[in-house]
């Protein structure tokens, strides 16, 4: 074939692509999405594709910190990020993003107030950000392990993984910790009977201090790893996200290796998170963007999201499309006496009481 | 192969002896030509390393707000002179004092000197008897080995360290086949300690010490060590007194271009270290994504630079040295 023909050919295949995809998309309608690894069900995409003609570029990443820095730094090309709502709050001060155009979300009827309301504090009247997800953080243990290391074990308190002699029994079959201070240290908090919040930095070096004395029981600090380190049976006790260590309950029962994981939420109270959709201000398809968020607050497509990642979404009309193991699941979904136990924790806005938190964590974790 | 590692030694003096005499020719036709040759690479220096580092020292003078971008004052050009004013009065030191305030980092700082000067130590003994073989090695079958040390450079660094996880984990290879020769019977605990950090990092930085050391070690004159052995000299006196010092500008060479990218290494000691492992890379990461402070983070950058600019000036003024001594 020579050039001339290759050209050609070229030409009309593209021709014919292009001819085949503007049917199905309108030309250069595109919302670029900007959300956690693996907190999606692709198939949503697709629908939403094929029902609005409007093509997703769909990016993932895998901390809130990543995310922050992106945004901060400026001109992301995201049209819609999902931040969880102690980060957003900041960002929100910080100018990062731009208000909602609720006219343009008339699914938002389909809201569950309660979360909305809970949300507020971080987000005052919701102006900024849509709940994507919501979950708690509590203790994930495999069942058999721990009944075996420690027969009497209190699984519904701190007091399982807080208590050095408890944790010190533990420690042989492996204690996973979340690397992160701002999700692990309120529940440290928690258990030392202080409030779980920021606003005295003697009860962060408290708590990191108390941190410090376990340390030689805990095998790693990871905000990952322990998904399958719980489903592999490697370590008996992790303190992690709800969704995560669900996860690893249905990771381990389809394997069949007789490793039987669950997940608890302690009785002293347990923190919980908001993952909330927001729009950059330098968006480049806000209209695209309110399409999508509009779409997500459809009740069965809410439901399909929460069906396939297995957190409780901020949807109260989708709660009647979900799976009635994830409805009905108190750990996705706490009865309302659980629910009153759980407690949000504020954002940090001080640098000096930030650099504390840090400072005390690599303390406690490095002994320096 | 080995020319292209090797500038050839009369190469420098050429340019050395080329440089008087066309200064000393009329400014011609000629003229801009030859100062645009030499711009090109200040250009390149300006742009790609003199100009980024004055914004990273710039943002190391400001202070962390909540903001986009997260510090403050930020130059308004549109502001004049006026606001040019404002901006450097609002630049102060502080961010530096706070590194010595805490002794976190100048910790991390001589951690990180420690393990990077303890991993070009090891790289070194174990690149030298590499590259000697090598440059021993029949002709014909030396762009082989050449091509057997470069070829890890065809993948990724971040696959090659997470493959070392797959070898070092409790359950991983190497605890796998040393059980089953019995050599142990209970898993060594490698993976997330210090000893991990420098498996990785000799493992990546080796191919840098032994391409230098080899190109110094492959142009050396063998009639001189057949000189010593005819003079009565043993083979390890030949070594240490011939070959040695010969070597010598290929393991400076090398030393340097494994301690300096060695100190500042991020990846590695995230993936292979533990919790317990300092590190001026990882201090650097927690105060630029955990605290948000943007200046203190360029503050440590800027220190680190000053850290590696001695050893690099060094190793230029040993360079100059030698090029003058063979001149």
């Amino acid at each position: 074939m020579t050039i001339r023909g290759l050209v050609g050919a070229c030409l009309a295949a593209f021709g014919l692509a292009s001819g085949a995809v503007g049917g199905a998309l309108a030309a250069g309608k595109e919302v670029r999405i900007y959300n956690w690894s693996d907190y999606i069900d692709p198939q949503i995409l697709k629908d939403f594709e094929a029902e609005t003609g409007i093509k997703v570029v769909y990016d993932v990443f895998d901390s809130n910190e990543i995310l922050e820095t992106k945004l901060l730094t400026g001109k992301t090309g995201y049209d819609l990020v999902v931040p969880t709502a102690t980060f957003l709050s900041r960002q929100i001060k910080a100018g990062v993003f731009q208000k909602l155009d609720k006219s343009k979300l008339p699914n938002l009827v389909n809201a569950w107030p309660e979360i909305y309301e809970r949300v507020a504090k971080y987000d005052p009247d919701n102006a900024y950000s849509i709940n994507y997800m919501w979950g708690t953080t509590g203790i994930g243990y495999n069942v058999d392990k721990v009944k075996k290391a420690f027969p009497d074990a209190p699984l519904d308190s701190w007091s399982l993984v807080y208590d050095p002699a408890n944790l010190q029994k533990l420690s042989k079959c492996g204690v996973m910790l979340l690397d992160s201070p701002e999700d692990l240290l309120p529940s440290v908090l928690t258990y030392l009977g202080l409030p779980p919040d920021w606003s005295d930095v003697k009860n962060v070096q408290k708590a990191a201090d108390h941190l410090a004395k376990l340390k030689p029981y805990i095998t790693k600090f990871h905000s990952s790893e322990y998904i399958n380190a719980l489903a592999n049976g490697n370590v008996c006790v992790a303190v992690g996200y709800s969704g995560d260590i669900l996860q690893a309950k249905s990771r381990a029962a389809e394997a069949d290796k007789g490793v039987k994981v669950e997940y608890s939420l302690p009785k002293e109270g347990a923190q919980l998170w908001f993952d909330q959709m927001a729009m950059p201000a330098d968006a480049p398809h806000p209209e695209e963007a309110h399409a999508f968020i509009n779409y997500m607050l459809k009740p069965e497509v809410a439901a399909k999201a929460s069906n396939f990642v297995q957190y409780a979404n901020g949807n109260l009309k989708s709660q009647e499309f979900l799976d009635a193991e994830v409805k009905d699941n108190p750990s996705i979904y706490p009865t309302p006496e659980v629910f009153a136990r759980l407690y949000t924790v504020p954002t940090i806005e001080d640098p000096k009481i930030q650099r504390a938190l840090t400072r005390a964590w690599t303390k406690a974790k490095s002994g320096k | 192969m080995t020319d292209v590692l090797t500038p050839d030694p009369e190469a420098p003096r050429a340019v050395a002896a080329a440089g008087p005499q066309a200064a000393a020719e009329p400014l011609g036709a000629g003229g801009w030509k030859r100062w645009l040759l030499i711009g090109i690479p200040y250009l390149w220096l300006l742009a790609l390393f003199l100009a980024p580092f004055a914004i990273v020292l710039k943002i190391s003078l400001s202070q962390t707000t909540i903001a986009q971008p997260p510090y403050e004052p930020v130059l308004d050009l549109a502001a004049g002179w006026q606001g040019l004013v404002d901006f450097v009065s609002g630049l102060h030191l502080e961010n530096y004092s706070i590194l010595f305030e805490d002794e976190i980092y100048v910790a991390s700082y001589l951690s990180s000197l420690k393990i990077a000067a303890i991993s070009t130590l090891l790289a070194l003994l174990i690149a030298y008897p590499m590259a000697y073989g090598m440059a021993r090695a029949p002709r014909s079958i030396r762009p082989t080995l050449l091509m057997a040390v470069i070829l890890p450079f065809w993948t990724s660094l971040l696959i090659r360290v997470y493959a070392w996880i797959g070898i070092l984990n409790p359950d991983g290879l190497l605890n796998a086949f040393l059980m089953w020769t019995g050599a142990i019977s209970e898993p060594l605990y490698i993976m997330n300690t210090e000893t991990a950090v420098y498996i990785g990092i000799v493992y990546s930085y080796l191919p840098f010490m032994v391409l230098p050391l080899y190109s110094s070690l492959e142009k050396l004159d063998e009639t001189l060590l057949e000189a010593a052995a005819d003079l009565g000299s043993p083979p390890w006196r030949a070594f240490w007194q011939i070959t040695v010092p010969l070597s010598l500008p290929g393991v400076v060479a090398g030393c340097f271009l494994v301690f300096i990218p060695a100190v500042g290494e991020f990846v590695i000691p995230d993936l292979l270290g533990g919790s317990e492992t300092l590190m001026i890379g990882k201090t650097l990461y927690n105060e630029f994504f955990l605290n948000r402070d943007w200046p203190v983070s360029s503050a440590i950058a800027v220190l680190l630079l000053l850290v590696l600019v001695v050893p690099i000036a060094i190793y230029n003024n040993v360079q100059a040295k030698e090029l003058g001594g063979k001149a």
